[in-house]
């Protein structure tokens, strides 16, 4: 045992695949208590806030400002103020100004704004454009002007007794707080989802429910494929010719259909996070019953075998003692796999809108599932979608390379 | 020829008594659902009545029509009865359009994009792993690692990655549907023309995710086969290099194909996944509309079409191996 768990880890590939996995788990582990709450509270309003740090713009107008005068402080915010659309705008102005554009970097600001500068009047009325567009042209150059010549926010507040507005404090550009120093700062390092949940919590609790499911079906199916493998093959006769008609109609018969058919059945009410793992688990035994029973019919007749027969050991005995640690190598490398099965599973299972109920866990399936619903994909949400699609090759890649790993070990021919 | 007769009775045989025992699942497992979708139907169509009896009336009449009133067995012995005809009833949903009409609209479509794209992944991946184990170095150490994590990307993920980079960012090719929203399928270059580009990023998301494990598992295999001994005893006598190569990738591609025939299942139930990414109007996006519309019928013709699909394929494909594994020939021969 110990010798063998020495030659694992000097395998490269499961180290690697080791590593990865362990570092799955510790996250999902050690996040939630640096980070403590409940994942699925939904703490923006609206959907999918960009990723970053959002600092409290009430706490930071009443936090101590220091100046600092700093140079490009106008262009940075003149560019962040030019929108995409904006920028394309002001390039087909250029163009039906007869100016040459090839050589502009659209992401320029100042060669743009130069441009502009240099080539905008509002009093020309070129051909063909419509009052509404001139009249955008207009606000653009206006609101552009405006960045450049307002000096302050004024900050006003309501009088107790008159109800009137009475300025209170100001805030010029060159007014700076530090964000140390702001009582309410946020930072989602993965924005937020459709509901408003911190993606990352979210996608954190939701590897470790996606986890769990891998391993209640990897169990259940490898406990369900063991010992059906195991009957048939050692007993023979009619107990085998029947597991293995059973297992042969559920190998052909795609497990990806009765996984639907059977989570359809169950019922949005009942299908909880475990019973989808069970129900998953369920369907998909088949191949660990199959390889199981034709190691054990190798196995049968071995001499050490025999010779336990002979000495009148009981087949449990025979089973556990003889048999069992022969074939226990490769029904682990079958559990990891089928670990990683039922997570894509559960996956798809969700993305076809019969994975667990939604309000009570997260699982990665179910941000993926929303994260179409709500189309991250085509507005440009990548944080919804990515981190999930992400987890989900890692942890099957780690386990997939843990058990190329194993393979190699347990198989010399296989070695590099 | 008497034993390959026996070879394939004996596989006809299974398929007709798993093809059985598919129908059964199929009929009987969708209908265990708690929820009572004539109810639904006719909450759809009373909606604003308030005559109770009239109510009754429709669901009466609603039930008679879809066959629900009746007990269990005799719904079953109707529905084979109708299913050999090729009618699987009426849809719930999409009332009142026939189950067969609205799976005979989507399966030309699934089958089209999967069975070319399965098998060009498939070769492709076959043609990469071979080439990994033979050169081994390099190739190998670089081509492993991405195969192994590619093949692990689950095909949905695929697909969304592949729609967001080459649809929604470089706007090379549509993001949805099967062909342009505003045309009606003709055999026009137009429509053609729509069809292929909408074709591309299903076919190329299935491709990549099948690619992966296809040359994970030849490299393994073919590694397995040149440390065999004949390899060893071939080299020993002098035999050409390419020529071992040969029989080599032979014998490594035929557990190949026992993989395809194991594997197909999975590969349609994740490629059946990325077609409701793209909304392609194939038997996955139906799949997905019936679930989310409690569509009992609808549902359980699809998963059946889709089993009857994998069915077939591992039948046929469990006819060629019959045709090219020696040891099959030589078991029939004995």
């Amino acid at each position: 045992m110990k010798n063998t768990l020495r030659q694992l880890f000097h395998s490269g590939k499961f180290v690697a695949g080791f590593v990865i996995f362990v570092a799955i788990l510790l996250t999902v582990f050690i996040y939630p208590l640096v980070n403590p709450g409940d994942p699925l509270e939904m703490i923006g309003v609206g959907t999918f806030a960009r990723p970053g740090t959002y600092v409290s713009l009430y706490d930071a107008v009443r936090t101590d400002t220091q100046t600092l005068r700093l140079s490009e402080a106008d262009d940075n915010r003149i560019a962040k103020a030019l929108s995409a659309e904006d920028r394309v705008a002001m390039v087909e102005w250029f163009t039906t100004m007869g100016i040459d554009v090839s050589d502009l970097d659209i992401d320029d600001t100042d060669a743009l704004l130069d441009l502009w500068n240099a080539n905008y009047d509002p009093s020309i009325k070129p051909q063909g454009m419509t009052m509404a567009k001139r009249n955008y042209y207009k606000r653009l150059n206006n609101s552009l002007q405006e960045i450049r010549a307002a000096d302050e926010i004024i900050l006003a507040e309501p009088d107790e007794e008159s109800g009137a507005l009475v300025k209170s404090d100001t805030i010029s550009k060159t007014d700076y707080v530090n964000v140390s120093q702001v009582a309410n700062v946020k930072n989602l390092p993965l924005g937020t989802d459709n509901f408003g949940r911190d993606v990352l919590k979210e996608l954190v609790s939701a590897a470790g429910t996606s986890i769990v499911i891998g391993l209640i079906a990897g169990t259940v199916a490898t406990l369900i494929g063991l010992s059906l493998g195991l009957l048939s093959g050692y007993l023979g006769g009619f107990a085998d010719d029947f597991i293995m008609f059973v297992t042969n109609v559920f190998t052909v018969i795609p497990s990806f259909v009765l996984l639907i058919l059977i989570s359809y059945s169950i019922g949005q009410e009942q299908r909880g996070a475990a019973v989808v793992a069970v129900v998953i688990g369920l369907t998909s035994w088949t191949w660990t019953c199959r390889s199981v029973r034709s190691q054990v019919i190798s196995l049968r007749n071995r001499d050490h075998v025999n010779l336990s027969k002979l000495s009148g050991h009981s087949m449990i005995r025979i089973v556990l003692t003889d048999i069992l640690p022969y074939i226990a190598s490769y029904v682990v490398m079958a559990f990891i796999l089928q670990v990683s099965t039922g997570i894509l599973s559960e996956a798809q299972l969700s993305l076809l809108g019969l994975g667990p109920k939604t309000t009570e866990t997260a699982t990665l399936g179910l941000m993926m599932n929303w994260a179409m619903l709500y189309s991250a994909h085509t507005n440009g949400s990548w944080w919804a979608y990515f981190p999930v699609i992400l987890t989900i090759t890692l942890i099957s890649f780690s386990l997939n390379l843990m058990n190329t790993g194993m393979d190699q070990v347990f198989n010399p021919t296989l070695r590099d | 020829m008497k034993g390959y007769r026996k070879y394939f009775g004996k596989k006809i045989i299974w398929f007709l008594i798993t093809f059985v025992i598919a129908v059964i699942l199929n009929f009987f497992l969708p209908r265990l659902m708690p929820a009572d979708p004539v109810a639904a139907i006719t909450g759809k169509m009373a909606s604003g009545m308030t005559d109770a009896s009239a109510v009754q009336e429709i669901y009466k009449r609603y039930e008679e029509e879809f066959g629900t009133n009746k007990p269990m067995w005799q719904q079953f012995l109707l529905f084979c009865k109708n299913a050999i005809r090729g009618d699987f009833g009426t849809s719930f949903s999409q009332y009142p359009r026939k189950v067969s009409d609205i799976i005979g609209s989507a399966i030309g479509w699934t089958i089209a994009l999967q069975l070319p794209a399965i098998i060009v992944g498939w070769l492709l991946g076959n043609i990469l792993g071979a080439l990994a184990a033979y050169l081994r170095k390099g190739w190998d150490k670089v081509l492993m690692p991405v195969s192994l994590f590619m093949s692990n990307v689950p095909a949905f993920g695929m697909a969304v990655i592949l729609l967001v980079v080459f649809g929604v960012n470089l706007k090379w090719f549509p993001i949805a549907g099967g062909y342009n929203f505003d045309m009606i399928p003709n055999l026009s270059w137009n429509f053609i023309k729509s069809v292929i580009s909408h074709y591309q990023l299903p076919f190329w998301s299935i491709v990549l995710v099948s690619i992966g494990g296809q040359a994970v598992g030849m490299r393994s295999m073919s590694i397995y086969e040149l440390n065999a001994d004949y390899v060893k005893y071939a080299r020993f006598l002098g035999i050409k290099d390419s020529k071992i190569v040969g029989y080599v990738f032979r014998n490594a591609m035929l557990p190949q194909i026992t993989g395809l025939a194991l594997s197909i299942g999975t590969m349609i139930g994740g490629a059946l996944v990325a077609e409701i990414i793209f909304s392609y109007p194939g038997l996955g996006s139906t799949m997905y509309s019936a679930v989310t519309a409690a569509d009992y019928p609808l549902i359980s013709a699809t998963t059946l079409i889709i089993t009857v699909m994998v069915l077939l394929v591992t039948f046929l494909l469990d006819i060629v191996y019959g045709f090219i594994d020696p040891r099959v020939k030589a078991a029939q021969f004995d």
